[in-house]
């Protein structure tokens, strides 16, 4: 009878583990890597390394202090550090993506007991964090310089930050836009390491579809919102609110959509719950570019939405097959 | 004896910020330095003991259906006393501490003293709950006032530590770092009496 186990449902088991999972992400944002290494040359190439080692030191760290076992070879820590180097001004110094990496696993991660445990985004906890503490540094932009074309990186303002100063100002659309629709969709624009390149983003999130990671529910609503809600306000008034690609775009809504509000840890589980969740952070997004004092706001609205996932999930909890209806309901 | 242990008790086991989280408004609004925190620490550990000391000379005079409206309006009295005080003499912590000063009307750990303390003992033991009880809130706003400056400007009591390469860390001194450090602070202490253990 040795030799009999019993144990609770479920008994099938479809193989994916964590580190599968995580596996498949990494894979998934090779192409947004590749595309910044390409334009940001070897300074972008050393926030990711900087960011991705320092996640990696700091979860092995925290482990060992707390007397847990060391998990760095299940890749969260890694995605954390990558997702965070994405997050940066190419530019960014070394101490800061460090201090970043430290914050985001250390404060981010650990102190609410690990992997699975945390409320908010570790690497946009991270962002955010760096992003008040040291706001010259995090809104020092840089025209790419693609790798043999002998560029230095110059200083400059992301497409966004032009908007938004040519509104603060006049109160009108700056009036020779900095770059055309096909550059912001390649990526040869000023902003974040990662966030630049909306077609390799979509390669790498497509790769996720295929691999069933990602379902539409959050990204779909997200950048939809946006796309409405932008739209509505560029119908009413195009010569101060610029068009809706231009903030599909620009600015980090596409990395956002698909793989910071996608994180499964701090977003809700139920598809009702994931589509509120979508438009909450869309609204919040239109709603911090238009009239906000930063001129990007996807971070904050996946931050807000995340500290609101524990109330989406309890209003769209499930029923529970076969229950009744509550009776006497006055 | 047992008055030395009160006091001990009220700096470490009992502590009014870190331990019975208490008056967390001007703990966590206030300590933007080392001296807002000593400032604000000391104001009110005045109003502490000057408000169980009437409280506790009262007790068997304040109707018990009242008492609440009582304690305020005699811990409304001594805020008073020190909002001029400190608007005359100390007129810039007067001016960075702004509504927290008022406000300490409502600081429930002296209204919570009132209740739960001064109002059942006697005098000598009222006195010494207000001392330990407001050293010991003054201490953890001085020490959450001193993290939270070390980081967020570098500086302590207004002298720079790190030197001239150091980038503050502004979060620290902003709201968020105020949660942040009292949550790292609370843990830092729980570590400690663990290991004691």
């Amino acid at each position: 009878m040795s030799q009999l186990y019993l144990s609770s449902s479920p008994h099938v088991h479809s193989g994916e583990t964590t580190s599968a999972v995580m596996r498949a992400v990494i894979y998934s944002l090779i192409p947004a890597c590749l595309v910044a290494v390409y334009f940001f040359g070897p300074s972008a190439l050393s926030v990711l390394l900087i960011a991705t080692l320092g996640c990696l030191a700091t979860e092995a760290v925290c482990q060992r202090l707390m007397r847990q076992p060391v998990t760095i070879s299940d890749g969260s820590a890694a995605i954390t550090g990558i997702l965070l180097a994405l997050n940066l001004p190419p530019t960014c110094p070394w101490w800061m993506t460090l201090l970043g990496a430290v914050i985001a696993i250390a404060v981010g991660k650990q102190v609410y007991g690990g992997l699975g445990a945390n409320p908010f985004n570790p690497a946009l906890v991270a962002r955010v964090v760096l992003l008040i503490s040291f706001p010259v540094q995090m809104t020092t932009w840089s025209k790419p310089a693609p790798i043999g074309s002998g560029l230095d990186l110059v200083t400059t303002a992301t497409p966004l930050g032009e908007w938004k100063n040519a509104v603060m100002l006049t109160g009108k659309m700056p009036e020779a836009a900095s770059g055309s629709t096909i550059n912001y969709l390649l990526g040869n624009m000023p902003g974040c390491v990662g966030e630049v390149s909306a077609l390799a983003l979509l390669l790498g999130a497509a790769y996720l579809f295929y691999r069933k990671i990602l379902t539409w529910h959050i990204p779909v609503t997200f950048v939809g919102t946006v796309v409405v809600l932008s739209g509505i306000f560029w119908l009413v008034n195009p010569a101060k609110y610029p068009d809706p690609i231009f903030h599909l775009l620009t600015g980090g809504l596409v990395l956002g959509a698909f793989y910071m509000a996608t994180d499964m840890v701090t977003t809700p589980v139920s598809p009702k719950g994931m589509l509120i969740f979508g438009v909450g952070c869309g609204v919040l997004t239109v709603l911090i570019r238009l009239f906000g004092g930063y001129p990007e706001g996807v971070s904050f609205a996946i931050l807000l939405m995340n500290a609101a996932t524990p109330l989406i999930d309890r209003y769209t909890r499930p029923k529970i097959f076969g229950a009744l209806k509550a009776e006497g309901a006055k | 004896m047992s008055l030395v242990n009160n006091i001990k008790k009220s700096i470490w086991a009992e502590n009014a910020v870190f331990r019975l989280l208490l008056g967390l408004c001007p703990a966590l609004a206030v300590t933007t330095s080392a001296e807002n925190g000593l400032g604000m620490g000391l104001a009110t550990t005045f109003v502490l003991v000057c408000s169980n000391i009437v409280v506790s000379s009262l007790r068997k005079v304040i109707p018990p259906k009242v008492r609440i409206p009582s304690f305020i309006v005699v811990i409304a009295s001594f805020v008073t006393i020190v909002q001029l005080c400190m608007e005359a003499y100390f007129y810039d912590l007067h001016k960075a501490l702004g509504i927290f000063i008022p406000l300490i009307v409502v600081n429930c750990l002296i209204l919570g003293r009132a209740e739960a303390f001064a109002s059942k003992n006697k005098l000598l033991p009222a006195v010494v709950d207000g001392v330990g009880m407001g050293i010991g809130f003054t201490l953890a706003l001085f020490v959450l006032g001193a993290v939270r400056e070390l980081f967020g400007s570098g500086t302590l009591l207004g002298y720079s530590v790190f030197g001239e390469g150091f980038q503050p860390l502004l979060l620290m001194i902003l709201p968020p770092g105020a949660f942040i450090a009292m949550g790292l602070l609370l843990a830092g202490m729980n570590l400690f009496d663990a290991r004691k253990k």
